[in-house]
């Protein structure tokens, strides 16, 4: 293997390779980094992917507009609402239909909903890459409440298949409500923790302040986007930019930061799940009544063009690009994935830094590896 | 001396941001209500020690795709095969057969309804495309088999009938 | 001389011993005897507190986050790291091809040994322990950091490079911590004026020859007549004392998140068991250090006679309170904190680590055995 990898890498005789994952703690799935180290500095790495490939982008050639999105679901699992309505919108908008008002809040909140679940487990999973492992469980301890609002409305706790070309499954459950403000209400308690357990920590700031720093320009030139952009001071929210379902009827703050190290990137997670609090909050009672679909054939057919459409998932930008050659399936479906591009600058913050320092970093871009390899 | 001062504020800077920390997990220590885990096994039933609440799943939980009877063993399913082509993965087929109804008329009717709950996953496409609503979603959620051939199965009860008035 | 067994002093009951072994057989053969019978003893206390204290890690972290922990084997999951351990002696014991194997095998057992030898001169209770030699702290500082060797050997034989860099760390750290829990040993050292644990009688006369530690606590534990310096030293000690002992938040040799699982990334079965086993002890072992110079050991509470003369029946009271189980309180107390320690923080960074040690706790340090002098000099301990 050592012969194999060091043909491709150039080693000199202080370094030695080794070899992250495919199976290691921290990275969160198959992923592999290939180290160059001296003593326990990293010099060069290189991420390898594809251990999850599953071929989703090909499958969906055989698929129905329908039947494709509750593979979306299965990208990137922790924001699986906004993958299904990236899907939507582009064949929504391919059909030229107008969903209900209804629709577009519930997604929105939906999406938000989705926004903060994410962010929770990216918190305490963080948490544990930093060694802190009762943040693991305080994490998933608030998430529940989420997941218990997403199961009583969608049915699913992670893989919602809430959406559908033209609008919603089904309604919202009764309880759907009430449950967010609760949610809200709770969560608002709980989030000051988070910040005495794990933000104001001294050795947190310690280990992530100015470590992996990610500059504008290299932000830009790699693609980078997400709260990992955002703290970069690279405005790149799609819910500001080119607002989609509700988002253009709610006031809310694009966190942004200039520095581009750890603990900016860890802080404008933070802060974005206070902003979508505030979300929720202003759309929570105002879901106007109306149908949870718009009118649709049973058999969704598209006129022969090129789609795009895009969404700002918890980790970046998705974008979704359907060539439909007029018939029931796509012809060809391309995900823009906002983990690929994101990883790629893995090398670029990592190097000349601990290895600590890259499990800290690696955890702060908050990777979901089957969104990478799709 | 201004170095000093910023070193010994340091210090008292980082040990009360680690004292915070350990307030909090030192509360939750002391307070064992705050405890969250629910009992498995136990709180299915919800009563004695280890469980007072009993689990309850949510009515739109999707456990697994069943095919509801009512008392005559009768199904509304009428083997049209719509939930067949809507599934995504092939996971529903149908097995159908031409009767002879009462009326004299040729009529399509189901034979089996085979579902294999091992490649299903949980789209509910089929239970929403199904003109005749005879599927729907069960609460079960314990679907450990030791055989993989027991995830395969079919949903119509043996001996069972289309339901009157159902087209 | 008859049997008497007195749960305050437990010195009768060990002369006891010794006086009925010699009545019986030659002094050589009444030594070997109780070598023994100590040697087994401390391996049923190890075996015993060693399983408790994985049971109270597991209870503890889990209350902490909102859990219940074990709870399925016997009552409140009592016997579950029994099980655990069964389990494990019964898991294969997987050789690394290209491991030197006779380090590799022998690393626990370092470990292990380096344990035995500490626990050997703690004072458990009055008259209670195996050994009391008149440099009995310099003894443990001594000998406890030998562990390292071990998990040196461990890391540096698995010949896997997660284990090597976990050692390496372990080295690094142990080196540089080993100072400061000396340093604020010695501190103490100097406000008790001995490096002995517990007195020595005169066999005859039955006089203080030399005193002790713990006992010179008898009016007042050190952390409160030394006041200023001596809690500054027991915090550095604390630190010091977790991060000797390889535990989160220093706990780089493991690194669970980084290294998988450091020096003992390669090792199973009971092999690996030991490792952990000794982890605890080792815990075990820098807590009741802890209780014992700073908060006198199975010295009861007592308050010193500036207080007024009320307080020799509240001192009565507090000896009604057998001196083992002050000990074990006070050891767990002390554990406590530093599992609360382990389960809030997230971990240091190897540099961090060191700068901590180099830039904070050693200046301080030595200011405060500069204090500490003082404090003795003038006479304004209490
Ligand atoms: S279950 Fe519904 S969709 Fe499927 S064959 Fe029967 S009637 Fe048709
Ligand atoms: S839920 Fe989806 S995958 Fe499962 S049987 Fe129905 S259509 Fe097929």
């Amino acid at each position: 293997m050592t012969e194999e990898i060091s043909s491709v890498v150039e080693v000199d005789d202080q370094e030695y390779i080794i070899n992250f994952g495919p199976q290691h703690p921290s990275t969160h799935g198959v992923l592999r980094f290939v180290v160059n180290l001296r003593g326990e500095v990293v010099k060069n790495l290189q991420p390898h992917i594809g251990y999850i490939h599953r071929g989703i982008e090909k499958m969906c050639e055989k698929l129905t507009y329908q039947q494709i999105i509750h593979l979306t679901d299965r990208m990137d699992y922790l924001s699986a609402h906004m993958n299904n309505e990236a899907v939507c919108l582009c064949v929504e908008k391919a059909l030229d239909i107008e969903v209900p008002e209804r629709v577009k809040y519930v997604r929105t909140i939906l999406d938000e909903l989705n926004r903060i679940a994410s962010h929770q487990l990216w918190w305490c999973s963080f948490g544990m890459d930093m060694g802190g492992q009762t943040c693991y469980f305080y994490g998933l301890r608030d998430r529940e409440k989420i997941l218990d609002i997403f199961e009583e409305t969608c049915g699913g706790r992670l893989l919602l298949s809430y959406n559908t070309p033209g609008g919603l499954m089904w309604d919202i459950h009764p309880n759907f409500q009430q449950r967010i403000k609760d949610f809200i209400k709770y969560f608002r308690k709980k989030l000051p923790e988070y910040d005495k357990i794990l933000t104001g920590n001294v050795i947190l700031q310690e280990r992530t302040k100015g470590i992996g720093h990610l500059s504008l320009e290299d932000a830009i030139s790699y693609g980078v986007t997400g709260p990992t952009a955002r703290a970069s001071g690279f405005s790149c929210d799609v819910r500001k930019n080119y607002p989609y379902s509700a988002y253009d009827k709610v006031d809310f703050k694009e966190i942004l930061y200039t520095e581009g190290d750890t603990f900016h990137r860890y802080l404008a997670r933070m802060e974005e799940m206070r902003e979508s609090m505030k979300i929720l909050e202003q759309l929570v009672d105002n879901i106007p009544a109306g149908d949870f679909t718009a009118k649709m054939k049973p058999v969704v057919k598209l006129p022969e063009g090129e789609y795009f459409q895009r969404v700002e998932t918890s980790r970046g930008e998705l974008g979704v690009y359907i060539i439909s050659k007029g018939d029931k399936f796509p012809y060809r479906i391309k995900f823009r994935s906002p983990n690929f591009c994101n990883l790629a600058t893995m090398n670029l913050m990592a190097s000349g830094f601990k290895i600590a320092d890259l499990i800290a970093i690696s955890g702060s871009m908050d990777l979901v590896i089957p969104d990478i390899d799709r | 001396m201004k170095s000093i001062i910023e070193y010994i504020s340091g210090i008292y800077r980082g040990l009360r941001s680690l004292l915070i920390g350990m307030s909090v997990t030192g509360k939750y220590f002391f307070s064992p209500r705050a405890i969250v885990t629910q009992q498995y096994p136990e709180n299915r039933h919800g009563h004695g020690k280890r469980s007072k609440k009993q689990l309850v799943m949510f009515d739109r939980f999707k456990g697994e795709v069943v095919m509801p009877h009512d008392a005559n063993n009768q199904h509304k399913c009428t083997g049209c095969g719509i939930c067949e082509i809507n599934c995504p993965n092939g996971t529903i087929e149908i097995i159908s057969v031409s009767k002879v109804g009462e009326d004299g008329k040729k009529k399509r009717a189901i034979e089996k309804h085979i579902y294999r709950l091992g490649m299903c996953s949980f789209c509910a496409l089929c239970v929403k495309t199904c003109p005749s609503k005879a599927l729907e979603f069960s609460q079960e959620f314990e679907h450990a088999v030791f055989d993989r051939t027991k995830l395969v199965k079919v949903l119509n009860k043996p001996g069972s009938s289309l339901m009157k008035g159902v087209e | 001389m008859s049997f008497s067994f007195d749960i305050y002093d437990f010195t009768s009951f060990t002369k006891w011993i010794d006086v009925s072994l010699t009545s019986y057989c030659t002094p050589f053969w009444a030594m070997i005897w109780e070598m023994l019978i100590i040697g087994v003893a401390i391996l049923i206390f190890y075996a015993v507190v060693g399983l408790f204290l994985v049971y109270a890690e597991r209870k503890v972290c889990a209350f902490i986050q909102n859990r219940v922990g074990p709870n399925r084997v016997g009552p409140y999951g009592f016997i579950q790291t029994v099980a655990d351990l069964v389990k494990l002696l019964f898991k294969e014991l997987v050789t690394i091809k290209k491991a030197d194997k006779f380090l590799f095998n022998l690393a626990p057992f370092i470990v292990i040994i380096v344990n035995f030898m500490v626990i050997a001169a703690i004072p458990f209770a009055k008259g209670l322990h195996a050994v009391n030699f008149n440099i009995g702290i310099f003894y443990m500082m001594a000998v406890s950091s030998m562990g390292v060797i071990g998990i040196l050997l461990a890391g540096w034989s698995s010949n896997n490079k997660f284990s090597l860099i976990g050692a390496m760390r372990s080295g690094a750290q142990i080196v540089s911590y080993e100072l400061s829990v000396g340093l604020s040993m010695i501190t103490m050292v100097i406000l008790a004026g001995t490096m002995q644990l517990t007195n020595t009688y005169d066999p005859v006369t039955n006089q203080v020859l030399v005193h002790g530690i713990v006992d010179l606590q008898k009016d007042g534990w050190f952390i409160f007549t030394g006041h200023l310096p001596a809690i500054i030293a027991f915090v550095i000690f604390l630190i010091a004392g977790t991060a000797e002992t390889n535990r989160g938040p220093f706990d780089f040799a493991e690194a669970e998140s980084e290294l998988t699982a450091g020096f003992h990334t390669e090792y199973s079965g009971i092999k690996f068991a030991l490792f952990y086993l000794s982890e605890f002890m080792n815990m075990f072992i820098v807590a009741s250090i802890a209780a014992t110079i700073f908060w006198g050991g199975w010295m009861p509470f007592h308050l010193g006679h500036i207080f007024g003369d009320w307080v020799s029946g509240f001192n009565n009271v507090m000896d009604y309170i057998p001196p083992f189980v002050w000990y074990i309180g006070k050891t767990f107390v002390i554990i406590w904190i530093i599992m609360l320690f382990k389960w809030t923080f997230p971990r240091l960074r190897i540099d961090q680590l060191l700068t901590l040690e180099w830039k904070y706790l050693l200046p301080i340090n030595l200011i405060n055995i500069i204090l500490m002098a003082l404090v003795v000099l003038m006479g304004w301990h209490f």
